[in-house]
């Protein structure tokens, strides 16, 4: 075999760039960050059954292919009690609740996450835009968020819903476009409030337009608020979902909790005593509405650097 | 040409329907590499006159005659420029440092905001280099650029302003009250850097504080406002020595000097308060709290005039100089 020949000896210290340097300080602020909130034992715990039903929602097929939801093709008998085939009983035509909510955790988690993304935006692009310009277009955003808070959310999003047609990306855009003005009032007092410290009267002296202070100083300042909020939406975001699959206007092809709970009720699960019909994607929905909440306030708590004091 | 120049300055703000005088006919100029003290009660115009070299002052607030930086007048300049012009030609050393950091962005961040603003297109790796320099030149190690407001104390604090305020090698500083809410060491510190820096650097300083023992020790000419006006303008040593104006002299009265026999029974202090601007007694605005008051002082409001190097807005005073 030739010989391998032998490269320069590299002397002094390892070579270092700017580049590398940075992505060394995002690492470390990285797993300071992990290592921070797995000292926190409510948000892992949040975390835990968000994890739990993130991956019943990515391997439901797995474990029941999608012919078990099909009426058609149901095995059990309706209604009948947990048991040992069918651990969370059956429905009014026979097919396993545990398929059903598997599945449904599918739909609830998606429409969730993505309306609540969507809502978030609108929220504080508008409320820091309105804080922030005062005068016509401030006072314009202002009152466009009135109008959205006064009108009723549930017709309005019934409207939405009809117009737009049954489909899983209208019901994103119907919960995302309704549930914003909560988080624009929210973020718009909080801007002010940040607009009348004297940093950003010191960033207006440093020359600063618009725009950074909007994205340098309001938004950090405001975003323990934003991610706050964002668990709340996620809870509200789901229910929302719940409320109108449960009156019938979520996606048809799709099974989620809420589409559950509205055929529980058609069928009258209630007065066949079919408690586990109502109660499996009634628990689902408590825990991840709690599973969000811990883990928001473990986030906040760590994100937020005031309270960081050593 | 000095470095800046007030010229005729009034500033009145707009309250409730009526025009309220918080400046009047305000006339004065700083050179590169000299400091000027300003002093006065709270509510007498420091504040405001300085707001307006970088048209910092609220929107209620109306401005007439000039004020020139470079020859420039920075009235007149349109909104672009006026943003451009704001921090690299003249920068300010906030009241309250405490607050004028934002909380939750590493000190190092902020520092480097004002020059990536004014050239976007430095790198990081110098904007932290200039970061470390400027904070070196206060007095802090580089390393606490990686600092959070919150963990540093109030003079530290205090310095890094005072190094955010030279980011952009400005030709003018205004230190607007820097070393209120410090215990007199930290003060102590905070001074002698800027004094240093404005010997260094070469720098145009406005220097606006209520201690007038702080000013004569840190400025070379100071102007002793009053109720909207300059009442007393000279040499640094010379207004706190040998005041004029009673109100100057009320003003250094204020700050005994230890040993200083003259100090001794000297009565300190002064009744009353500072009138309100909107409603201004007739004649000269101090001749209800003055100590030598007299029947003319109701009726004629004196003007700005020169005492040898000294210029004193006082009937009694001018006629004392002139009869000398």
């Amino acid at each position: 075999m030739p010989e391998v020949p032998q490269g320069p000896e590299i002397e002094g210290p390892a070579p270092t760039s700017a580049r590398a340097i940075v992505w060394t300080r995002r690492r470390t602020a990285m797993s300071a960050f992990l290592r921070r909130f797995a000292r926190s034992r409510s948000g892992m715990f949040g975390l835990f059954i968000l994890v739990f039903f993130v991956l019943v929602a990515l391997t439901a097929p797995f474990f029941f292919p999608r012919t078990v939801l099909d009426v058609t093709q149901a095995t059990g008998q309706p209604f009948s009690p947990p048991s040992l085939e069918f651990p969370l009983g059956t429905d009014d035509s026979g097919v396993s609740v545990l398929a059903l909510v598997c599945w449904g955790a599918r739909i609830s988690l998606l429409v969730g996450l993505a309306a609540t993304v969507l809502s978030m935006f609108i929220g504080t692009t508008v409320g820091i835009s309105a804080g922030h310009y005062r005068g016509f277009g401030g006072g314009a955003l202002d009152r466009l968020t009135d109008w959205f808070l006064v009108i009723p959310y549930l017709p309005l999003a019934i409207v939405l819903a009809t117009v737009l047609g049954r489909s899983l990306l209208n019901i994103i855009i119907v919960i995302g476009v309704t549930s914003w003005p909560g988080t624009a009032r929210l973020i718009r007092a909080q801007t002010l409030s940040v607009e009348g410290r004297p940093y950003l009267e010191r960033a207006k002296a440093l020359g600063a337009g618009n725009v950074h202070q909007m994205t340098k100083h309001v938004l950090p300042n405001v975003m323990p608020l934003v991610l706050a909020n964002t668990t709340l939406a996620v809870s509200i975001s789901i229910l929302s979902e719940t409320t109108l699959s449960f009156l019938g206007l979520g996606d048809p092809d799709n099974v989620s909790w809420g589409s559950i709970l509205e055929q529980g009720f058609a069928s009258g699960a209630i007065s066949q005593g079919a408690w586990w019909y109502l109660g499996a994607p009634g628990v689902c929905v408590v825990l991840v509405v709690l599973s969000f909440n811990l883990i928001g306030r473990a986030i906040e708590e760590i994100l937020d650097p005031r309270g960081d004091a050593h | 040409m000095a470095l800046l120049e007030f010229d005729d300055v009034s500033v009145t703000y707009r309250s409730r329907g009526a025009d309220v005088p918080a400046v009047r006919n305000v006339s004065l100029s700083v050179d590169a590499g000299e400091s000027l003290g300003i002093a006065g009660e709270s509510g007498c115009g420091k504040t405001t006159l300085t707001s307006t070299v970088l048209r910092m002052q609220p929107k209620t607030a109306r401005v007439t005659g000039e004020v020139r930086l470079d020859g420039q007048n920075v009235l007149g300049l349109s909104w672009g420029k006026v943003r451009a012009l704001r921090w690299a030609q003249a920068s300010v050393v906030f009241q309250g440092a405490m607050h004028a950091l934002n909380p939750v962005q590493r000190i190092g961040d902020q520092l480097a905001e004002p020059i990536l603003l004014h050239s976007p297109k430095t790198s990081k790796a110098k904007a932290d280099t200039k970061v470390g320099e400027l904070l070196e030149m206060v007095g802090l190690p580089a390393r606490r650029a990686q600092a959070y407001p919150h963990q540093l104390s109030g003079g530290q604090k205090q310095r890094v302003m005072i190094a955010m305020a030279l980011a952009c090698g400005p030709r003018l500083i205004v230190a607007d009250e820097p070393t209120t809410a410090l215990d007199v060491m930290v003060q102590a510190q905070v001074l002698d850097v800027i004094t240093a820096l404005v010997k260094d650097l070469g720098v145009g300083l406005v220097f606006i504080s209520h201690d007038l023992s702080v000013l004569s020790s840190t400025c070379d000419r100071i102007a002793v406002m009053y109720a909207g006006r300059v009442v007393e303008e000279g040499p640094a040593a010379d207004v706190f020595d040998r005041p004029k104006h009673p109100y100057a002299g009320a003003l250094a009265g204020a700050f005994p000097r230890i040993g200083d026999t003259r100090f001794r029974y000297a009565p300190a202090g002064l009744p009353g308060d500072p009138p309100f601007p909107g409603d201004l007694p007739s004649g000269c605005p101090f001749h209800p709290r003055c100590p030598r008051v007299e029947a003319r002082c109701s009726a004629t409001e004196p003007e700005l005039l020169a005492i040898g190097d000294h210029k004193t807005a006082c009937l009694v005073a001018q006629d004392e100089a002139v009869q000398a």
